[in-house]
């Protein structure tokens, strides 16, 4: 993996005429976690689909680039709210899908360290339909790590599981993903203050940066700088709507 | 799901079979109580039975001649139709070209095509089996087609991100989703086929389960030409249950 770039957004987005957001400017540091939070419909998702290049169906203006100059394509993976497993596919084989769609070798004795340090070891040969949901996003989790990329976009991966599953792949991705540029779409002001090294609102004027607690993430979650920062953070997302 | 609440299911599916089986029997053995149709007209199921048993020999051998060239049919019509289905999801191309032509072979009913077709392959197997392929060409290519272009945005988003081939996303994604469209098909074909080849049969031939049911008729053996019809009845049936239980088998692991 190269050194991981900032990565930066500037510009404004509309669909058939519609503006979806104004001009806007983001950065996402080097090595951080930036946390994305605002609204529905603020525009969050078409934001990082737009980074990711998936977006066909709005038009952007601006720019979107890397640090280091070096083209974003190929550097980054993409982790969403739905894991994504194919359904035909073992996990281990989930997780070699990148491989196998850009005709790579698969690389199984990666495959098995990545399912190890996701706890899915004894899971691999399984369908992602005999999985619990915090196993399948954890399948998800491994398939974007074995991707080995600078920059992960992370749209609410968390958002569909139970509290106590949710605590704990924050605390596994936080620890897995620690290093690389991470730009996290997130409706949760908590999940924000836990991970975030930076936070940023999106509204529709804009974006505003709210400070992060201090300390390394995954902060405890009943610390009481986190629980006023995640207060702060509330406040903040509330005067925005 | 387990095997145990599994069973009692498939067993009440067949008691539930068996009992409009009789039902129907019953009906039938019925109208000819209380109408009392002459022997010629309408015989009753036992009669039916009866001649079964009597030339059942010459009827299973007619009805294995149609079974192989349904078989046959359903086997090149599938490799075309799905071989089709791919090209046209793949390219733009292939679908502003070839689209226009299938739809207007579909507006061509395949009853004038069969004299045709023994023109060009003679009285033997191939027209026969040309007919189940053409007839169940369409709903092949068009049910796995319809899958193809269904494959999940976010799915194929992932393939992007992930700089994927075009080709392997076919392959590794679009293909695999869109099997239960193609099974779908292959369940249709599996009683389509058996009617063009029964067509085929009638237009020209000296053997198979059309061949035997016209000869019937043109020696007023009704009662064979029930016994011969609820063979291919059957026969249908049974394909598609083969062709049923084996889409069901493959699903469970297509992509392996």
């Amino acid at each position: 993996m190269t050194p991981p770039p900032a990565l930066r957004f500037e510009g404004s987005a509309r669909i058939g005429g519609t503006p979806v957001f104004g001009p806007i400017s983001l950065c996402a540091g080097a090595g951080e976690w930036t946390c994305l939070l605002g609204t529905s419909g603020v525009g969050k998702t078409t934001l990082l689909r737009l980074i990711a290049g998936v977006d066909e169906v709005t038009e952007f203006s601006g720019m979107i680039r890397a640090s280091d100059g070096v083209p974003l394509h190929g550097r980054l993976a993409l982790m969403a709210q739905d894991d994504l497993l194919m359904p035909w596919l073992s996990v281990i084989d989930n997780v070699l899908l990148g491989a196998r769609l850009r005709g790579e070798q698969p690389d199984r004795t990666r495959a098995a360290k990545v399912l190890d340090q996701t706890g899915l070891t004894r899971h691999a040969g399984k369908k992602p339909r005999a999985l619990s949901g915090g196993q399948r996003q954890r399948a998800a989790l491994a398939r974007t790590l074995m991707e080995d990329r600078p920059v992960l976009l992370l749209d609410e991966p968390f958002s569909a599981l139970d509290a106590v599953t949710r605590a704990q792949m924050q605390d596994l991705t936080a620890r897995l993903l620690r290093g690389r540029t991470v730009l996290m779409v997130t409706h949760d002001p908590a999940e924000a203050v836990r991970l975030g090294d930076a936070i940023q609102v999106m509204a529709p004027d804009g974006l505003s940066a709210v400070p992060p607690p201090s300390g390394p993430a995954p902060r405890p979650a009943d610390a009481s700088e986190v629980l006023k920062a995640q207060a702060a953070l509330l406040a903040s997302l509330r005067q925005s709507a | 799901m387990t095997t145990g609440s599994t069973f009692p299911r498939q067993a009440r599916r067949a008691a539930w079979l068996l009992g409009s089986l009789v039902l129907a029997l019953g009906l039938w053995q019925s109208v000819v109580w209380l109408a009392v149709p002459p022997p010629y007209i309408l015989p009753g199921p036992v009669e039916v039975a009866a001649e079964f048993i009597a030339s059942g020999q010459m009827i299973l051998r007619h009805a294995g001649f149609t079974l192989t060239e349904v078989i046959l049919g359903l086997l090149l019509g599938t490799v075309l139709g799905a071989g089709s289905a791919v090209a046209l999801a793949a390219s733009r191309v292939a679908r502003a070209l070839l689209r226009p032509i299938m739809v207007f072979s579909q507006a061509i009913p395949v009853f004038v095509i069969a004299p045709i077709l023994m023109l060009w392959f003679g009285y033997g197997i191939w027209p026969k089996v040309m007919m189940a392929l053409l007839i169940i060409y369409f709903p092949v290519t068009s049910a796995f087609f319809d899958a193809l272009m269904r494959t999940p945005q976010p799915w194929l988003d992932l393939a992007r991100v992930m700089g994927a081939h075009r080709g392997r996303v076919m392959r590794h994604v679009r293909i695999p989703a869109a099997l239960p469209g193609l099974a779908s098909g292959l369940r249709l074909a599996a009683v389509y086929a058996p009617i063009g080849v029964i067509i085929s049969e009638w237009v020209g031939a000296s053997r198979g389960i059309g061949y035997l049911v016209l000869w019937a008729n043109s020696r007023s053996k009704v009662d064979l030409m029930f016994a011969t019809t609820m063979t291919l009845a059957a026969m249908t049936l049974l394909l598609y249950a083969a062709v049923d239980a084996a889409c069901r088998r493959w699903l469970d692991r297509p992509g392996s």
